[in-house]
This record gives C-alpha cells, sequence and structure tokens, in this order.
C-alpha cells in the first residue's frame, strides 16, 4: 500500500465514521444509547448494565461506582456499611479556583456519598470479609482523613471479628486539599496493614480503573495477594508526569493491569464478570487451610 | 553564593559596606562608623526579611542550591561514618544514602536522600528523587538498625519519589508502601527531620517515625505547589497561591499535629553556615535520643503506631 492508498483508505474510513455519527445524533436518543470509548461501537445502555458495565462488543471494562461495585460482589443484602457517620471538615480552608467546602458539597451532590471510600462487612458467595470500596466519582477517590480514618478503622474491625480484609480501590491519590494531613494517611493505613500482618489475617487488594500515587503507595500495595481488574490502570506517577520528566511517548498499554503482572507487580489480573469467584475462591483457601 | 530575588535588599546594603570599605582604605579616610552604620541596617533588614517569609520564598531557601546535603550533615554531626551501598538485588540508587556512624560517641544509622550542589553531582543523585532501589536499600538499613539496636536518623530533602519509565515498571509505589507499612514494625528510635524539601510520599517513605522535625525554611507536602498548582489552578505559575493553600511551613504542620517541632537556622538560612545548621540539629537529635532511649521496644513501636493513628480531620 502506498502512502496515498493509505491517506485514502483513511478519509473514506473517516467519512463513514462521520456519517455514523450524524445519524446517532438526528437518530438515537441519547438516553438509550452511548458509545464504547474504547472501540467506537454503537450499544445501548441497557446492554452495557445487564453486561455488569463491560461493552459487549471489545470487552472494555467501565469503571464503576462503590455502590454497583458493592451490588456485583456480595450475596444479596449481605453487606453492612459501617462508619458511615464520619464525614470530611475542611482544617487548612483550603481555597483553590474554588473553596474545597463547595466542592465537597458538589461531590456529594453527585455521588449521594459523603465521602470517597464505602467500608463494611459482607459475603461474597459465603464467605466473609471486612471491605473498603472507593469510589472514583467522589473527587476523583482522593484520600483524605475521612478515607484514610475509615480504611483504618475497617481493618481494626477486621481485627476484632478476625475477619480477612478486602480493599478494592479506585483513586487519583491522595487529596491535595488536605495537603499533609492527607499525605499522613498513607502512613496511618499502612500502619494498620503492619497490625493485620501481626494478626495473620488475609489482606487482598483488588486494584481497579483507575489507582494512582498516594493508594499504590500506601494500603493499595500491601496485599497478601493483589488482583487487578483487567485494563485497569494502575501505577504512582501519572501519565503525563512521566512523559514530561522523561520526554519520551510512553508504550500504549503502560501502567495497565496486564504490563503490572508481566514486571511481577500484581498477582492475578481478573475480567469483572470472573472476579467474585476468584475472590471467594481466593478467601476459601485461605480460611480452609487455617483450620 | 546564589542570591534569592527577595535578598536584594540585603545585597545592595552590602554592596555599599564594600563600596564604603574600599574607599576608606584607598583614601585612608575615616569611615568605620558609617560602615558600623550599614552593618546594622544589613543586620536588621536581614532579620525583618527572615521573619517574615512567606511560603514561597521558604521554597527558594529550602531549594537553594547551597544548601547543605545529607553528606554535609553527616561531616559535620558524625564521626567514623561507614557507608552501607545496595538493595541486595542489583542497584545502589545514589538518591539515597546511608551507613552507620557515632553521634555525640554513640552509634546509629543515618540514612537520608542525597542531593548534589553541581549538575554532575545532580545527574550522580539523581537531583535527589530516589528510585524504588533505593527505598528498599533503605529498608534492608532500618531492618538491619532494628536488628542490632541502633538508633535510626533519616534526613529528607526531596523533591519526591522518581517519576520514570523504570521506576513505574520496579514498583515505586510499592516501595513506599512497603516502607510506610514496616517502619511500624521497628524497635529502635526513629527521628526523621525533613532539611529541606519534603514532597510527598518520596519523603513520607523515610518518615515514619517517632519524632519528626522539620528546619525553619524547610516544607513538607503532599505535592509540589508546582504540581497543585498546575492541577487544581491549570496553571503551574500559581505556585505562590498553591504553597500558601497547602500550608507546608513549620508552623503551619506543628498546629496541625503533622510535626513534633521546628529547628531554627542561622540568619540567612542553612546555606550560610553549614557548622552552625549541623550544630542546631545534632543538638535536637541528641534530646530526642535521650528521651527516646527510655522506652521498651513494644513502647516505641507503639508510641509510632499511635502518633500516625491520630492524625486527620473529621467530623463524626
Amino acid at each position: 500500500m502506498t502512502i496515498q492508498d493509505w491517506f485514502e483508505k483513511r478519509k473514506e474510513a473517516q467519512i463513514q465514521r462521520r456519517a455514523l455519527e450524524a445519524k446517532v445524533e438526528v437518530d438515537m436518543n441519547p438516553d438509550l444509547w452511548t458509545k464504547c470509548v474504547h472501540c467506537d461501537a454503537q450499544l445501548l445502555k441497557k446492554d452495557i448494565e445487564e453486561n455488569e458495565m463491560v461493552c459487549p462488543v471489545c470487552d472494555y471494562h467501565f469503571r464503576i461506582n462503590a455502590r454497583k461495585r458493592i451490588e456485583l460482589l456480595f450475596d444479596e443484602d449481605s453487606f453492612e456499611e459501617l462508619n458511615a457517620n464520619i464525614k470530611p471538615t475542611d482544617p487548612l480552608d483550603f481555597v483553590d479556583t474554588e473553596p474545597y467546602i463547595e466542592r465537597l458539597e458538589k461531590a456529594h451532590a453527585k455521588t449521594g456519598l459523603d465521602e470517597a471510600v464505602i467500608t463494611g462487612i459482607g459475603e461474597i458467595n459465603g464467605q466473609k470479609a471486612a471491605v473498603a470500596i472507593m469510589d472514583f466519582d467522589y473527587m476523583g477517590g482522593s484520600m483524605g482523613s475521612v478515607v484514610g480514618e475509615k480504611v483504618t478503622r475497617i481493618m481494626e474491625e477486621a481485627i476484632k471479628r478476625k475477619l480477612p480484609v478486602i480493599a478494592i480501590t479506585s483513586s487519583g491519590g491522595a487529596r491535595m486539599q488536605e495537603s499533609a494531613l492527607s499525605l499522613m494517611q498513607m502512613a496511618k493505613t499502612s500502619c494498620a496493614v503492619s497490625r493485620l500482618d501481626d494478626e495473620g489475617l488475609l489482606y487482598i487488594n483488588v486494584l481497579t480503573e483507575p489507582t494512582f500515587g498516594g493508594i499504590t503507595a500506601s494500603f493499595g500495595m500491601l496485599g497478601d495477594i493483589i488482583v487487578a481488574e483487567q485494563g485497569a490502570r494502575i501505577g504512582f506517577a501519572g501519565r503525563r508526569v512521566i512523559e514530561q520528566t522523561i520526554r519520551q511517548k510512553l508504550p500504549a498499554d503502560f501502567q495497565t493491569a496486564e504490563y503490572l503482572m508481566k514486571y511481577g507487580q500484581i498477582d492475578v489480573v481478573s475480567a469483572r464478570k470472573n472476579l467474585k469467584k476468584t475472590l471467594s475462591d481466593i478467601l476459601e483457601m485461605h480460611s480452609a487451610a487455617k483450620v | 553564593m546564589t542570591v534569592l530575588d527577595f535578598e536584594k535588599p540585603i545585597m545592595e546594603i552590602e554592596k555599599k559596606i564594600e563600596e564604603f570599605k574600599k574607599i576608606s582604605t584607598e583614601s585612608g579616610m575615616d569611615l568605620h562608623k558609617e560602615i558600623e552604620n550599614f552593618e546594622q541596617q544589613a543586620q536588621d533588614c536581614k532579620k525583618e526579611l527572615y521573619a517574615n517569609l512567606k511560603p514561597s520564598q521558604k521554597l527558594q531557601i529550602a531549594r537553594h542550591p547551597e544548601r547543605p546535603n545529607f553528606l554535609d550533615y553527616v561531616n559535620n554531626m558524625c564521626e567514623n561514618f561507614i557507608e552501607l551501598h545496595g538493595d541486595r538485588e542489583g542497584m545502589d540508587d545514589r538518591a539515597i544514602i546511608g551507613g552507620i556512624a557515632k553521634i555525640d560517641g554513640k552509634p546509629v544509622m543515618i540514612i537520608g536522600t542525597m542531593k548534589g550542589k553541581s549538575t554532575k553531582e545532580n545527574l550522580e543523585y539523581n537531583f535527589g528523587m530516589p528510585q524504588p532501589q533505593g527505598y528498599r536499600k533503605a529498608l534492608r538499613l532500618f531492618k538491619h538498625a532494628s536488628k542490632f539496636n541502633l538508633p535510626i536518623i533519616t534526613l529528607i530533602d526531596t523533591p519526591g519519589a522518581y517519576p520514570g519509565i523504570s521506576a513505574e515498571e520496579t514498583n515505586q509505589g510499592g516501595a513506599i508502601a512497603v516502607n510506610l507499612r514496616d517502619m511500624a514494625k521497628l524497635n529502635v528510635p526513629v527521628i526523621a527531620v525533613i532539611t529541606g524539601e519534603g514532597c510527598s510520599g518520596g519523603a513520607l517513605g523515610l518518615a515514619v517515625a517517632n519524632k519528626v522535625f522539620l528546619l525553619e525554611h524547610a516544607y513538607y507536602t503532599v505535592i509540589s505547589p508546582e504540581g497543585c498548582a498546575s492541577i487544581l489552578y491549570r496553571d503551574a505559575a500559581r505556585a505562590a497561591d498553591a504553597a500558601n493553600a497547602l500550608k507546608i511551613t513549620a508552623p503551619d504542620l506543628l498546629k496541625l499535629g503533622i510535626i513534633d517541632g521546628e529547628i531554627k537556622e542561622p540568619l540567612g538560612g542553612a546555606h550560610t553556615d553549614h557548622k552552625a545548621m549541623a550544630e542546631t540539629l545534632k543538638a535536637t537529635i541528641l534530646d530526642s535520643l535521650k528521651e527516646l532511649s527510655k522506652m521498651s521496644e513494644k513502647q516505641l513501636k507503639t508510641d509510632r503506631y499511635n502518633k500516625f493513628r491520630r492524625m486527620g480531620a473529621f467530623q463524626e
């Protein structure tokens, strides 16, 4: 194929796609239809939802919120939320382009949550565990004092009840608006993991799209077993920061779950549809070994 | 010596002093009164200026190219330093240096991030930005210290852990996380001092300590003010605003319960007198060592755990 052919072909493809897009805008009700961000396929929203928020065409895993995760993972009505009463404050009177207090209110209005993590006790195929589930929709899932406190308390609760712990992460990292207090949550949660170690309790990480910064540098990477959801992006520094520092383009699959597994950083990459069984199998084998 | 922009008024007075001195020697005129006068003025101006520094000005001092680095402190505070190299898994990260030494006759493990003073040195030390292997080396030395009852001193001056391809491929996040977890298990006193830049997880990875101090013009933050400005303000040029908002200086961090104390610097900043700075630092370290030496292994661990367990602000 000559370069000219290649351009011609690309032009045709673009024209075809534009025609399709126009048609979508005119004919398709946006309440019913959506486009896969990965493969561009036109999809009925209902079809994605029925498929656990995974694209039926290309298998792309859409990010899901904490409530949806609980619904998908836990046995019906088995999840009991704990420490829901812990709420954020604004210890630094932080104002950037808007006050932190207003950002918190907006996040609450958007998600119906009081913070970026839900914690509690639940059962996965009958296997009981203490869990923390992060929600990216609440201020990018960032960890401030409340996230740190709730994660620490659920670990302490697990010690009291002698339960395994699962942390399901989805977060851009630490919460800048709480500055050093947020940084210290990394130390607090990691020290709590050291107590799980002392007690010989199983700790599992489930890294989901996306998990970065202060989370991977604290309780997010300390699991006895680290599972990642297929396609999730996981890393310490953000892609843009690295590109700016080294002034090179990074490989397309850089910092994906699959890439991390290749480099020996995580134990299991799981498709969403297999995650529940993967977790309950891990839990079951570790509890059976103890008896 | 590099002069910072806000120091220019002092420099101008000092220039005048030089001129007067020159005139005095050349012409034989007695100008000592005028010179003394100017010297007093310069001193007052300096005191006034340094007592009212903005966070963004402290940033400049914390990043001063002649600020004492890890080895300067070791040379001025310790005797018999023996560097212990390497992570035992294929690398000796030069951005973190550690070893055994004596301080006031007592053996300790001293570990810190290292910055260079020239481009050549900075390339060797990677501008004080450690890789995962550096944190793993530090952890190896922490465990060694815990095994042989050597108190641990860490000196931290880093713009953050290195953001690079191989750092990600060798688990930068995980390396820091493991240090945070395992520092909780150490049986010996741990004292951490932020001597310059204390940026993010890269600094915290050496700072899960019983006592945490900050030098007067050092700063400690979750993200560099430049990084914060480019994300929240979408404009890296607004770093000074971010530096204010982030509350990164010693008085604010004391109020928030993040640090145990502020260590005074010589007037004009640590870079103006390395020896005097090291003396003050040494005195603080010795005081803390004395206090912590009264605690049992278990007490030390509980003390360290509770210190971080308490941190945070929320309503319930």
